[in-house]
């Protein structure tokens, strides 16, 4: 039994290898005819212009919340006419309906909260492939290596700090071993982005090198929380000096109670594996009965339109160049993420169970 | 003689009762045939694997204690407080009556957020036995108001001529008589523990549904879920079977006089400690996530305008009466055939229903998109389907309202009319359906509640662009903006409670 799932293992690692040689090979041919696509997609030929002919309406299933996305669906329609039918919902739980409908799903789109739901939808099959005017819109890394899927905006994983506490916080994960942090690091056990961070660290490291990180992480007990925002403000209070959690939880504090309110900062983690930069992003149904209007539809997530729409309203990263960014983030070209196919982040049962192993969950 | 002949027209179920009886059963089955159908996906080995681990052993060890902690404190709450409201002297026991099934109202995930945003240290085994506790002793106080309420009173003036008749007495005298009301309640209470997901997921409790949740939802392992799924089944039914051995046979001493008001039994100096028990479980129960709801709505304006708020009202009392009335006229045949008709078959169905409902919501959920998909696709996705699903959750507790005031008619009445010529369908008609009038009302009244409040199927199934209370108020409290939830939090109070209210004053 448990040799039976160590291949099992192996046999993944063995997957990931593959996936990530064809991703880095891919990533090459894609990066050459990146340049040569424009931004100015409104003037693009007719032929090239998936919302040319887009009409009716369109069923999406949005991982992302009615509150941040509403009003851009709402902008989408009157652009384009299309009608949008949107079913809210929890991004995991979406992708897992998708799977259960299989090919019978109703879903046009499928727009998630993370990569590692996308993947788990790419990796059944269920997506139709994007045209290279979507893809190339947006850098490789930050869409899929099987082309049926695009990264709508960048969410960075950072160590949030409180100055008064950790004038010099760490500048790696590596160093969050160190036992002068011992009880000293907020966490969110159960939250989806700290999850996509250790499936990365397996990912890029290894099962092994993976489970000796958690297993010394562990024993420099860490204090877990409910949420990320939890973490975000415990950091702040000073109950906890470190925090691991998504850049813009700060900025959303920042801008509900007022600069002076928060002594909170960012540490971001350039070149490291805890800088990880994941993804919302989107994908068209195979079966989908209007996949006119659906990549449509993708595609103006990265139009100018969406993508200052995120910036505007989420404090997220632009993932289309020559958009400008929220003020007083770093440049994303600086964030310098760990090279991984995000599609691998949905391997989140694999990290769960490392995560319960070494006693980090319960599972 | 009439007992000979009772027995054997007894013995002979009438077809037209059978049949959607059959028929509702096996369609309240189709989720358990998903689940087993994935849970053998991967093979008889892997199941095997799945089964033997030590985690798995844990995970029912804990479910089971929450279960059984749980249950033995509604029942510790409800045999006295149901008693003294109903046979004692209690001042104020018509408004203590509806103060205490009030907990109903209140779903197990906004109870949790109350008590978690209030002190977060009540994580774990402790905070979900409270919410738990709190919400779903009514399961058992509600019937048994109801039997209390018709037991006869002769027992007591018995009890009391023979020097036998304290208060204490004459409440496990009750309770005694009562105990096959008292065994349906912890019933539905297990099951609810087991099949709960608010409260556990919340308090980070790791039972059951949290578990399978897990597996659906990052996982993507429909198989584990699935497996986990059957161990839950599993449990369910040796749960009923065990329901079924402490039933036992009931004799049937309610009395045929059911509007004569019993004499109310003087509680003298116990009473405070009555008022003061009625007072803390109402207090917890209710009064607390109330004020918590109060000082959400009332902190920093909400988002949402009165449209959105009105229209997820809108949302929910549709459906919910929908469903409610089609459950119970699906439970109608079932409750009556096994409360008139005791043979093995009628017994048969009435356990089948229970199957469905030990279920996680979010389990009967993931069958039903999978069997509306592949074989309704029509209306996947579209309100019949979620109201197909509400009836297959909630059955039980419609089969159990009708059940529970159909035995308490004497067979002897039934043996009377069809000593006259009464035919088997015209007895049903023309004397059990007019006296189990109101435990059909109230059955409808609880399937609405327990509707309004559903989470997982509701957000699942619902039609593409529709929001209910329920759904309204999870987006806004998984993302901790309590302001923004509170008018949906409200609503639910305000709305369910006012149903819970009628159902209680019914009686």
């Amino acid at each position: 039994m448990h040799t039976s799932r160590r291949r099992t293992r192996h046999a993944i690692a063995a997957v990931i290898a593959t996936v990530s040689v064809i991703a880095a090979c891919g990533g090459d041919d894609a990066g050459t005819t990146t340049d040569t696509t424009t931004v100015d997609d409104n003037s693009a030929p007719s032929d090239t212009n998936p919302c040319d002919g887009a009409s009716g309406s369109l069923t999406v299933y949005s991982g992302r919340s009615e509150k941040l996305v509403a009003d851009l669906y709402a902008q989408f329609t009157s652009d384009t006419g299309v009608t949008v039918d949107a079913r809210y919902g929890d991004s995991g739980e979406l992708a897992g309906q998708i799977l259960t409908e299989d090919s019978a799903t109703p879903a046009d789109v499928f727009f998630s909260q993370d990569a590692g739901a996308l993947g788990a939808v790419s990796q059944s099959g269920l997506f139709a492939e994007l045209p290279a005017s979507t893809l190339d819109r947006v850098p490789v890394g930050f869409r899929a290596v099987t082309n049926d899927w695009v990264g709508a905006s960048g969410r960075v994983r950072v160590i949030v700090y409180n100055p008064e506490l950790a004038p010099t916080p760490p500048t790696t994960v590596d160093e969050l071993l160190d036992p002068a942090w011992k009880g000293k690091i907020g966490f969110a056990p159960t939250n989806a982005s700290w999850q996509s961070f250790v499936t990365a660290l397996r990912v890029t490291r290894g099962e092994d090198a993976a489970r000796t990180w958690l297993q010394a992480f562990a024993d420099n007990e860490p204090v877990a929380y409910e949420k990320n925002a939890a973490v975000r403000d415990a950091v702040n209070a000073g109950e906890v000096p470190l925090g691991l959690v998504n850049h813009y939880y700060l900025y959303e504090k920042i801008a509900a109670e007022g600069a002076d309110a928060v002594v909170a900062e960012n540490q971001y983690l350039p070149g490291d594996i805890g800088g990880l930069v994941n993804v919302a992003g989107a994908g068209v149904l195979g079966n989908s009965d209007n996949a006119r209007a659906a990549q449509c539809f993708v595609s103006y997530l990265v139009s100018d339109a969406g993508q200052e729409y995120f910036v505007s309203k989420s404090f997220e990263y632009p993932l289309v160049d020559g958009i400008e960014q929220f003020d007083g983030q770093p440049a994303f070209d600086e964030l310098d993420p760990p090279a991984i196919d995000l599609s691998d982040l949905s391997s989140i049962a694999e990290t769960q169970e490392l995560l319960a192993d070494v006693g980090l969950l319960t599972l | 003689m009439t007992s000979a002949r009772g027995t054997s027209w007894r013995s002979k179920l009438p077809a037209p009762l059978v049949i959607p009886a059959v028929l509702a059963a096996l369609a309240s089955l189709a989720p358990l045939a998903y689940l087993v159908d994935v849970a053998f996906d991967r093979g008889a080995g892997y199941l095997w694997d799945e089964l033997w681990q030590r985690r798995t052993f844990d995970l029912v060890v804990r479910s089971g204690l929450l279960a059984a902690c749980v249950t033995i404190a509604s029942v510790v709450i409800s045999v006295p407080l149901a008693w003294a409201v109903m046979r004692s002297d209690l001042r104020g026991r018509r408004l203590w009556r509806v103060a205490l099934a009030l907990p109903l109202a209140i779903p197990s995930y906004l109870a949790a957020f109350a008590w978690i945003s209030w002190e977060s240290s009540l994580a774990g085994f402790w905070g979900a036995f409270l919410v738990l506790t709190a919400v779903s002793y009514p399961y058992v106080y509600l019937p048994l108001t109801a039997a209390f309420g018709r037991l006869d009173q002769s027992l007591d003036e018995i009890a009391t001529i023979h020097g036998k008749g304290s208060v204490p007495r004459l409440i496990v005298l009750a309770a005694r008589q009562c105990r096959g009301t008292i065994a349906a309640g912890s019933l539905l209470v297990a099951l609810y523990v087991l099949s709960d997901f608010g409260a556990v997921a919340t308090m980070r409790y790791d039972a059951f549904t949290w578990v399978i949740y897990g597996a659906y939802r990052a996982g993507f392992n429909p198989t584990r879920a699935a497996v986990l799924a059957v161990v839950l089944v599993l449990i369910a039914l040796v749960l009923v079977a065990a329901e079924a051995a402490a039933r036992g046979r009931v004799v049937s001493t309610m009395t045929t006089r059911a509007v004569a008001k019993p004499r109310p039994i003087r509680l003298r100096s116990l009473a405070v400690w009555f008022q003061t028990a009625i007072i803390a479980v109402t207090g917890l129960a209710v009064l607390f996530p109330m004020w918590r709801i109060l000082v959400w709505v009332t902190s920093h304006g909400a988002d949402d305008g009165v449209g959105d708020v009105a229209s997820a009202l809108w949302g929910s009392v549709r459906y919910s009466l929908v469903a409610a009335c089609i459950t119970v006229l699906v439970a109608l045949p079932i409750g009556l055939l096994v409360a008139r008709y005791r043979t093995r078959t009628s017994l048969l169905l009435d356990r089948a229903t229970y199957i469905t409902h030990a279920l996680p919501g979010i389990v009967v959920a993931i069958s039903m998109v999978f069997i509306g998909v592949r074989f309704l696709r029509p209306v996947y996705l579209e309100s019949p389907l979620l109201v197909l699903a509400y009836v297959a959750l909630f059955l039980p507790v419609a089969v159990g309202g009708v059940r529970a005031s159909a035995e308490q008619i004497p067979l002897g009445l039934d043996d009377v009319a069809r000593s006259l010529g009464s035919g088997p369908m015209s007895v049903i008609r023309r004397v059990n359906i007019p006296l189990i009038a109101p435990g059909i009302a109230s059955a409808t009244a609880l399937v609405t509640l327990a509707a309004m409040k559903e989470l997982p199927v509701t957000m699942l199934l619902r039609p593409t662009g529709t929001e209910t209370l329920a759904t309204r108020l999870w987006t806004h409290t998984s993302v901790s903006d309590y302001a923004a939830a509170g008018p949906y939090a409200l609503a639910i109070i305000v709305f369910v409670a006012i149903p819970t209210a009628i159902a209680t004053l019914e009686r």
